[in-house]
């Protein structure tokens, strides 16, 4: 079973089972963590389900693409290892990832 | 102001939903106007997905947002539907009774309208710009901190700073740079959405020493009695500097706001609004609220959805515009009268 844990902005921890092949956004979604509002529903269409990639997973995940970049402009506070999590999708190596999300989504 | 626009049903959106709702009034001798806020027909499949492939549009395996918006103008051609761009509706006012309801209509540009129906196809609410998290911005709002540009003229000797990597971030750069005291541009990185010619000329003016580019972001503002005097920026290592600043325009894109939907006097469920699933009329006999921005028991935010409740609406709208008609209903398949309406037979 894979499992990934949100950090809130205030420091909150809420560790939840994830499908492979969905996508970090949706498993937020779909264990009510807060903090995440995915407007557009996972087209990568907006900035709302931004979050922060421990370092340790950034390796793993990878960057933004170049389309994620564009819609990271319209983030709040994005730091080096800003991700959209839409666009992070599940995989077995990425079993125990740690993301951290901003106050404030848009 | 103009003369009050009269018609029989007043769309207020002009999204999907919205579209197909004056196909379904059209086939029924339903005229109707559309406004919206955005400068296009289209709501969100135009705004947030144009090129993203939607599945789930009966009878299209795949279609883009862009493609479903074109199709639904072609098939509601043959009705004429008059839209309103780049408007807010700001007041709804109740003329008639609920037998023979009438409203009267006003967007924020002063343009009005006396209909006998209305059908709000809002979805989401408005699009409108996102404010940056700086603390206390909204105190700067009507003095230094702008949105848009209306008037080029309140810019002129001015130190503006401007926040983005889009179109409308660099082509305000460009148009404002002749009037400015000093232009910079601020961005959170050396890379532009924007399209390759402004970029091309933004670097040269940065190059020739007629505007600066930083690369960070606004953390914080400094300033008294609603006038900004200086941004303070933090570089991507954490740098801090000061700009010299007293007019600030960030372009952080759209957010979807229920905006004065909230002030109709419509009853509201956590901003969406309640329906019949019979007629999708609201609380306000006259008024109805079609696709995204209804609630009802078992509600899904389909488009295909919105489509079935438009048809629905239609249905009791009829008797509101034409209390003295009996409403037969027929098929576009096998109906003459259909056919003609649609310019077909």
């Amino acid at each position: 079973m894979i499992k990934i844990t949100f950090i809130d902005s205030f420091g909150e921890k809420r560790t939840v089972e994830a499908e492979e092949g969905s996508t970090v956004m949706e498993t937020a979604i779909r264990n009510s963590v807060p903090e995440i509002t995915a407007e557009c529903g996972g087209a990568c269409a907006c900035a709302t389900c931004h979050v922060y990639v421990d370092p340790a997973f950034l390796p793993l995940t990878g960057g933004p693409s170049p389309q994620e970049e564009d819609m990271l402009d319209f983030a709040y506070g994005t730091q080096p290892n800003s991700r959209l999590s839409c666009q992070i999708k599940v995989t077995p190596e990425l079993d125990g990832l740690i993301v951290t999300t901003p106050p404030r989504q848009g | 102001m103009d003369e009050s626009i009269k018609t029989d049903v007043v769309i207020v959106g002009a999204g999907p939903t919205a579209l197909f709702a004056v196909f379904e009034l059209g086939l029924l001798d339903i005229k109707a106007h559309l406004i919206d806020v955005l400068p296009r027909a289209g709501g969100q499949c135009a705004e947030l997905y144009p090129e993203k492939p939607i599945y789930d549009i009966p009878g299209h395996p795949m279609i883009t947002g862009e493609g479903i918006v074109e199709k639904l103008l072609a098939q509601i051609e043959p009705f004429h539907p008059t839209f309103h761009f780049e408007q807010m509706v700001t007041e709804i006012e109740v003329l008639g009774q609920s037998q023979a309801p009438a409203f009267r209509v006003k967007t924020e540009t002063g343009r009005a309208f006396e209909c006998k129906s209305l059908i709000v196809a809002a979805g989401g609410g408005s699009f409108q710009p996102k404010k940056p998290p700086i603390e206390g911005i909204e105190a700067y709002e009507q003095e230094s901190v702008f949105y848009s540009v209306r008037k080029i003229e309140d810019f002129r000797g001015k130190n503006v700073v401007i926040v983005g990597g889009g179109d409308s971030a660099l082509d305000w750069t460009l148009n404002l740079q002749p009037v400015a005291k000093h232009l910079t541009l601020v961005h959170r990185r050396d890379e532009f959405r924007a399209a390759p010619h402004s970029v091309k000329a933004m670097r040269e003016l940065v190059q020739a020493g007629k505007m600066e580019l930083r690369i960070g972001q606004i953390v914080s503002l400094s300033g008294a009695d609603g006038k900004i005097s200086s941004a303070r920026i933090k570089s991507a290592k954490g740098e801090l500097g000061e700009l010299a600043c007293d007019r600030l325009i960030p372009f952080f894109g759209l957010t979807m706001k229920l905006g004065p939907v909230a002030n109709w006097g419509l009853n509201l469920h956590e901003n969406l609004i309640p329906v019949d699933t019979a007629q999708f009329e609201t609380n306000v006999p006259g008024i109805f609220a079609i696709g995204d921005i209804n609630h009802y028991p078992g509600k899904l935010k389909l488009i295909l959805c919105g489509f079935h409740e438009g048809a629905l609406a239609a249905q009791k709208i009829y008797r509101y515009v034409y209390p003295d008609k009996k409403l037969v209903f027929q098929y576009t398949t096998s109906s003459t009268s259909l056919q003609k309406k649609l310019g077909v037979a």
